[in-house]
């Protein structure tokens, strides 16, 4: 059992990654990525949401009539991503006002509803919670991985201090105006899943 | 299969416990939220006037014992360029003020795009020696994508830029963004607002120069043409006429 949790817990990090390997979440990732500070923030975000979707919907799965299931998710899913909302703009007001409508567009976020329809569905709480734990962590990663590199090469930043000395400042890096930019986000993206393709060539696809 | 009884009975028990936990967070968080938004805008005030450093951390009650030590709130009627008498500028809230009808009416058609104009507005006074030193005006207008909210400093000849911060936009980080960016504020201080009476501070493609080189020329951000355009709308359309412009030539005297 403790083995099996671990692999539901880890698994999305790089064997089932949500982002590199199911493709979901893709619109959220390309936006908060600019800085690594809003990354971080929202990827516990998606963390929280994933879970305690997962563990709510996974806990009222037997009673759920499967006529209105997705639409109970989904309003479970928009009151657990408005909770979050606001406990943001109360703790941590200069974040939240960063990152804006992404925060509330967490619901149209296909992790979150995908590991509910798909995981939760048939799994019990405890399982599901792990799943949701997991599969926010997998996405998390890229998050973070995409906004290191855009902020370093970016902006020269990391967490907001100084890394590289800029040009405009007297220094020597010129900022890449590109990584500032949504579609870099796509590179990076690309790359991450290139990157993890070499290394488990089994997630490569077939023509 | 489940009788539709109960699939409606299920889909209200949902409704209203997620009913229930969205609005207690709401209602409970709401205090700490308006909290931290008087707190952010008190913190632009004293930035734009030069009271506050930008990386300066300091507890939040120092933002107010410091706002409260050196800015009084005033409320001026718009049209008229007096202050208003009967309204408790504490409490006064321009934004809501904006919305109401009994308190604001259409703007007439501006290039900062402010669809709709209080007739009554906030103006900050910097004190430095129980005298004005700086008057800090609300601002807004559309940049690219949003729009900006920011803050104007003028010094006592109300012609003479102090400063000026924006509080809240969503331009894209790191081009239009960049409105945000200390060395380009620093580059408005000193600056002259108006000539020959009229509004005329306005940002441009080229390298400006010194203040005394290009007094009323703001040398613009690469790769935001456009949100630096709706900052000389913004600026010139509450310095003018329907903005503040009444209010500054009583205060120019």
């Amino acid at each position: 059992m403790a083995a099996k949790t671990k692999e539901i817990l880890l698994d999305p990090l790089f064997t089932n990654n949500p982002i590199a390997l199911q493709v979901l979440g893709i619109c959220s990732a390309l936006a908060v990525t600019t800085k690594m500070e809003t990354s971080m923030v929202m990827a516990l975000a998606v963390i929280a949401v994933t879970a305690l979707s997962n563990l709510s919907v996974s806990a009222i799965r037997n009673y759920i009539p499967s006529s209105i299931r997705i639409i109970v998710q989904l309003t479970i899913i928009a009151s657990l991503v408005i909770v979050t909302d606001q406990v943001l703009k109360a703790f941590m007001f200069d974040v939240s006002k960063q990152l804006s409508v992404f925060v509330g567009l967490i619901i149209t976020n296909c992790i979150v509803m995908g590991r509910a329809e798909a995981f939760a569905m048939q799994n019990p709480p405890g399982a599901s919670l792990i799943d949701g734990i997991g599969n926010g962590m997998g996405y998390g990663l890229v998050l973070l991985v995409v906004g290191f590199f855009r902020e370093l090469f970016g902006s020269g930043r990391l967490f907001g201090a100084q890394v590289f000395s800029l040009a405009t400042e007297g220094g020597w890096y010129t900022p890449n105006g590109l990584m500032v930019l949504a579609p870099s986000a796509f590179f990076l993206i690309g790359v991450f899943i290139w990157v993890l393709r070499i290394y488990k060539p089994d997630q490569v696809e077939e023509n | 299969m489940h009788s539709n009884a109960y699939t409606f009975g299920f889909a209200a028990i949902v409704c209203a416990i997620c009913g229930i936990i969205v609005a207690g967070s709401a209602v409970s968080l709401k205090d700490r939220q308006d909290a931290n938004v008087r707190l952010d805008k008190q913190k632009k005030v004293l930035s734009v006037a030069g009271l506050l450093k930008a990386d300066e951390d300091i507890t939040p009650e120092e933002v107010q014992k410091r706002f409260a030590d050196n800015i009084e709130v005033k409320v001026v009627d718009l049209k008229s360029g007096a202050y208003a008498k009967d309204v408790d500028s504490a409490t006064f809230d321009q934004q809501k003020a904006a919305k109401d009808p009994a308190t604001s009416a259409v703007a007439p058609k501006n290039d900062a795009k402010v669809l709709r104009l209080p007739t009554m507005a906030t103006v900050y006074h910097v004190k430095k020696a129980g005298k004005v030193a700086l008057h800090v005006l609300p601002v807004e207008g559309k940049g690219l994508w949003s729009t900006l909210y920011g803050f104007l400093a003028l010094e006592q000849d109300g012609n003479t830029i102090a400063g000026l911060t924006f509080y809240q936009h969503g331009e894209t980080p790191g081009l239009g963004g960049e409105v945000d960016n200390a060395k380009w504020k620093a580059l408005w201080k000193g600056r002259k607002a108006f000539k020959d009476g009229k509004p005329f501070i306005k940002v441009i493609k080229v390298h400006t120069g010194s203040v005394t080189e290009a007094p009323y020329e703001i040398d613009g951000l690469s790769g935001a043409t456009l949100t630096a355009r709706g900052v000389t709308n913004l600026i010139q359309f509450w310095l003018g006429e329907n903005g503040f412009g009444p209010y500054l030539t009583k205060v120019k005297g």
